[in-house]
């Protein structure tokens, strides 16, 4: 298993190589979409030389590639974006580079991230690290797959209604979804900017506290980023309260998660914590609300690909109007499609008030619910999916079946709550099961603290 | 159960600016049906005198010096993304 300290030992130019052989064995996966070799080689060179120095000098990592970033092309998984050299790196990059980090390549997704299996990729799916028959997860599923083959140690991803989360069970690894506004996503290629965060995937706690200590805090380019909050918390205070949401526990849920979901409360009882199990009603409608809110925010976000300033461009078109709706018809996958016409939808005169002001009014509600029981609890925990990873394939011709893979990841990002996804167990069919712990804003170390005691338990 | 036409879709595909091709155009006509039907179930639930949260964090107003600092992104690169010419970006005819 890669971690942090497993490159101690080596040089820098060591570690790079090493990674990049490694991210070309397991090719046939499809996580990677591109590497950037030389300029990977040239700053492990200078971390060599100790022009470069820091906590995570010489460790190499993915982004996924959604992240604009230097020394190779952006592409978001898209065609609209295949060929974009992007002129700005991703502030979370470059805090990454400046203590020494090493970016080796960009990661497949879900093209511009609308997804929860990587499928929707222009380039071809990323296949699941334990089971290859099987979907990633996503949309950050070559992020996840890359930690999980141990590629590298860490990973960047964007989680904006459970695209971290789900991918990091999915394929066993950590997965950390911040608070809303931890980390600066300048340099992000923009979803729905009122529920898009950056997070990471790791293969232990310890290192996803590394990385989330270095990549969060306020950014002027980015006016939504808070002050530094994340202060990685040493102990854990004993006879922690914790809620297990009673609707994430229903029947839609299949019978192997719950299975470890119940062992793992059985071990955090064991651990001397408390755990009750807790109602959260809203959950119930919070998928109808997100699809209507993020679909809303699709729509404008993806307005600025017309295929003029930057990006793919139709060559056949004869008018300017021709131009901008042909690029955009053959630069977006059809899910891309799918959610600006949603968005269209529910923000078109007569249908406002009915869809996107009542998901918004709807979202005071789960939030009122949220605070009311985070008053109570130190966190709230469930599974992070109502399945293990599912067969590649089996669910791209059904929009709603696919969506509802969301359910249960959702919620916190609605309410703009830290939700961590750690490894739990496996089912019988040896898959991966993580659990989902969630806590009140700001609380994001001490959730991560909390699942680093647990790790051996 | 709200019932998209092919006449909505292609209202929608306007505003979109997306010229969809006639299959996609019926397969967004079944999508849309099924995907709002979905979203009707909010209209249950009383959301009187609640109000819509938009800002999760809190913040508002962030305010910054009226100063203009040196851009990230120069003027030539960001020409070199497009098709130009004289430092004008080309399209087609616009008239």
């Amino acid at each position: 298993m890669q971690t942090i300290d497993s490159y101690k030992s080596l040089s820098a130019r060591q570690a790079v190589e090493a990674a990049i052989k490694r991210a070309r064995e397991v090719d046939q996966y499809n996580a990677v979409l591109s590497l950037v070799e030389e300029r990977a080689l040239e700053r492990a060179d200078m971390v060599d030389r100790g022009e470069i120095t820091g906590r995570l000098a010489g460790v190499p990592f993915i982004a996924k590639d959604n992240f604009l970033s230097f020394g190779g092309p952006t592409t978001a998984a898209s065609k609209m974006l295949a060929d974009f050299e992007a002129p700005l790196q991703a502030t979370a990059i470059d805090r990454l580079e400046q203590e020494g980090a090493i970016l080796i390549g960009k990661a497949n997704l879900d093209a511009f991230a609308h997804g929860g299996s990587t499928e929707n990729s222009a380039y071809g799916p990323t296949k699941n690290a334990v089971d290859p028959t099987r979907v990633a997860g996503g949309s950050s599923g070559g992020s996840a797959v890359s930690v999980a083959l141990n590629v590298v140690p860490f990973s960047l991803g964007t989680d904006t209604g459970g695209s971290i989360r789900q991918p990091a069970s999915f394929n066993g690894v950590v997965g950390v979804k911040p608070t809303y506004g931890t980390v600066s996503r300048y340099g992000v290629v923009a979803m729905a900017s009122g529920t898009d965060t950056i997070g990471c995937f790791a293969n232990t706690v310890v290192d996803a506290e590394m990385v989330m200590d270095i990549i969060s805090g306020r950014d002027k380019r980015d006016m939504t980023s808070l002050p530094d909050f994340f202060e990685p918390v040493t102990e854990v205070a004993p006879g922690r309260k914790i809620g297990l949401i009673k609707q994430f526990m229903d029947e839609g849920v299949d019978p192997a998660v719950k299975a470890v979901v119940v062992d793992y409360v059985e071990r955090l009882r064991a651990a001397g914590h408390q755990v009750d199990e807790v109602d959260l009603p809203m959950v119930k409608y919070s998928l109808a609300m997100y699809y209507i809110i993020m679909s809303a925010e699709v729509s404008s976000n993806l307005a600025r690909y017309d295929g003029v300033r930057y990006g793919y461009r139709n060559q056949t078109a004869s008018s300017i109007g021709e131009l901008i709706g042909k690029s955009r018809d053959d630069g977006f996958e059809f899910e891309n499609k799918r959610r600006i016409m949603i968005g269209s939808y529910v923000l078109s005169s007569g249908y406002f008030d009915a869809y996107y002001l009542k998901a918004q009014k709807a979202r005071t509600l789960l939030i009122n619910e949220f605070n009311q029981l985070l008053s109570q609890y130190d966190a709230l925990i469930g599974p992070v999916a109502p399945s293990p990873a599912f067969k590649l394939g089996s669910k791209v011709d059904d929009p709603i079946q696919m969506y509802l893979a969301d359910v249960m990841t959702v919620p916190a990002s609605l309410a703009g709550l830290p939700s961590m996804s750690l490894p739990a167990g496996r089912t019988d069919d040896n898959l991966p099961v993580n659990i989902q712990m969630i806590g009140a804003q700001r609380s994001d170390a001490d959730l991560l603290a909390l699942g680093r005691s647990m790790e051996d338990k | 159960m709200t019932v998209i036409s092919n006449d909505d879709v292609q209202h929608l595909a306007q505003l979109s600016s997306l010229s969809l091709q006639d299959e996609e155009i019926d397969r967004l006509r079944q999508d849309l049906t099924q995907i709002v039907s979905y979203f009707d179930q909010l209209a249950e639930l009383d959301t009187d005198g609640v109000e819509p949260t938009y800002q999760v964090t809190g913040l508002e107003n962030v305010w910054r010096d009226d100063v203009v600092e040196t851009p990230a992104v120069s003027r030539d690169d960001l020409l070199r993304l497009a098709p130009t010419k004289d430092n004008q970006l080309k399209v087609p005819r616009v008239l």
